[in-house]
């Protein structure tokens, strides 16, 4: 019981980190390769934040994403709006070289050894379930996952803006002769994923050691977890992200040699059978 | 400039990255009028509309559209002066449905249609409505284009090949529709192939040769001009 919860805490941060892999990879045709780096990024200023202004958890969780969001759209702005003409290659290579440096700098400053982050007063202790000890913490990490998710898949797929946002993703030309100033959409886009990162990142900095290299350790996870959920699919990424951290903490019970690698083999095999992933389109 | 100019188009010149497919054209449309453009494929008709929303490559040269410049614009800014576009494959959005679809472009200007006038202008895309877009049949595809554009307060229409591939009990509807629309005072660009189908509605046509125009022909001046029109289009 306590592995399948520890599985659905990690299912959180699988979801929130390839839904915004997913709205990104869906508006701008880019694979984000620096979302690591701005799960970390997340984490860090959670960290900063309370060694250098006295900024608690709750302030956190609002600020850093925040600042990782505006980090995105400039990021956006004076990089990658000149590749999007461009193969998707050249928005990879951009952004894999984005996130070593940012996980350069951040290793030059404060090493890689982790820093400790503790968990708000108010979320400390557990409930006692009678069959299960669950802690406070881990039950607040899947709640607001849930919630943050549930609230883009509604913003996405039921809201006007969300309707202009799937039209500019389909059509972004004609959409823009509707009148409608797409390159600001896409420019808040990455924003608004770059922010998921973050608040995945503060959500995680009181789980895990807070570390330059956390990002780079989750990432590949959470790229295998895109894949099997199918690009660009909201549903898909959020279910899929949830569905494989439980898969990995069930793995983690019965034979643990392999949990790191299950999310892999199930990758390996949805390909054979979906290449376009669970809920992605066939082109 | 007159103030029944609508659109007016002075030395264009467009490319598609090398190739250049605009040489210099030369239009006017004035408000409330409709006029088409004839040509063979490849004349540079579509490439015109495109260029006029700013969505072919580099452009040169002057386009007015109710009395702003708008060469060196941004597609939103142009379409938000008023300019409904309908685009030949009709750009219906797959991930919409189909009255998503009519909601979708926002709100230009005042003076649009209400959905219930659209919606009796267009019975079949109300028995649609909650069908997914690309569901519905061509024609209710291309009504739903034609629908999507009256609606926002655009004024000036650009239609593109509207009748191609249609029935022609269809061609008629979209026809009908054509002069209800001029009745209320749009002002229309009809890309079209079909010569029978554009002469009856068009107040003026153009014909479009090489990137230019080579003619210019006056409703009344039709059955004048009929050998002339043979030779280019062929018809």
């Amino acid at each position: 019981m306590g592995q399948l919860m520890l599985g659905l805490v990690n299912g959180s941060f699988y979801a929130v980190l390839s839904l915004g892999l997913a709205v990104i990879f869906g508006m701008l045709n880019i694979i984000n390769f620096a979302h690591g780096a701005l799960y970390m990024m997340g984490a860090f200023l959670a960290w900063m934040g309370l060694e250098y202004l006295g900024i608690g958890y709750w302030q956190a969780l609002v600020l850093a994403p925040l600042t990782v969001g505006v980090f995105g759209i400039v990021i956006e702005r004076t990089m990658l709006q000149w590749l999007y003409k461009l193969d998707h290659l050249y928005g990879l290579l951009l952004t894999f070289g984005l996130a070593l440096v940012i996980e350069g700098l951040f290793t030059n400053g404060y090493g890689v050894s982790g820093q400790p982050y503790s968990i708000p007063a108010e979320l400390s202790g557990g409930f006692n379930l009678g069959f299960m000890f669950l802690p406070h913490y881990r039950g607040w990490v899947i709640l607001a996952s849930l919630a943050v998710c549930f609230g883009t898949w509604f913003g996405i797929e039921k809201t006007r803006l969300g309707a202009y946002l799937r039209a500019a993703t389909e059509n972004p030309k004609l959409t823009q002769a509707f009148g409608i100033n797409v390159p600001l959409m896409v420019m808040l886009t990455y924003g608004f994923g770059a922010a998921l990162a973050g608040f995945a990142g503060v959500l995680a900095a009181p789980v895990i050691q807070v570390s330059p290299l956390m990002g780079s350790h989750l990432i590949i996870t959470v790229f295998a977890v895109v894949v099997i959920g199918g690009m660009g699919s909201i549903l898909g990424s959020i279910l899929t992200g949830l569905g494989l951290g439980v898969i990995e903490g069930i793995t983690n019970l019965l034979y643990p040699a392999a949990s790191a690698t299950v999310v892999f083999v199930i990758m390996a095999i949805v390909l054979l059978v979906r290449p376009a992933g669970l809920f992605g389109k066939e082109q | 400039m007159s103030a029944a100019e609508y659109l007016r188009i002075t030395g264009l010149h467009a490319f598609y990255g090398e190739s250049h497919i605009l040489h210099g054209m030369d239009l006017v449309v004035n408000r409330g009028e409709c006029v088409s453009l004839l040509g063979r494929n490849g004349a540079g008709r579509t490439t015109t509309l495109r260029a006029i929303l700013g969505l072919t490559g580099s452009r040169t040269g002057s386009i007015m559209v109710n009395g702003r410049e708008t060469i060196a614009m941004a597609t939103h800014r142009i379409a938000r002066l008023g300019v409904g576009y309908c685009p030949e494959e009709r750009g219906i959005y797959a991930s919409l449905s189909c009255e998503e679809n009519l909601l979708m472009p926002p709100q230009l200007g005042s003076g649009g249609m209400s959905l219930e006038e659209i919606y009796a202008m267009f019975p079949n895309l109300f028995e649609r409505r909650h069908s997914q877009g690309t569901r519905l049949s061509g024609g209710e595809q291309q009504m739903l284009a034609m629908a999507r554009i009256l609606r926002s307060g655009a004024r000036l229409l650009l239609l593109d090949e509207i009748s191609e591939g249609l029935a022609p009990v269809i061609v008629q509807t979209l026809g009908e529709i054509i002069l209800q629309l001029k009745e209320k005072g749009f002002t229309i660009v009809l890309v079209e192939q079909n010569f029978r189908f554009a002469a009856p509605l068009a107040d003026r046509m153009y014909i479009v040769e090489h990137g230019q125009i080579a003619q210019e022909i006056a409703q009344g001046e039709i059955h004048a001009k009929k050998e002339l029109l043979q030779e280019y289009l062929g018809v």
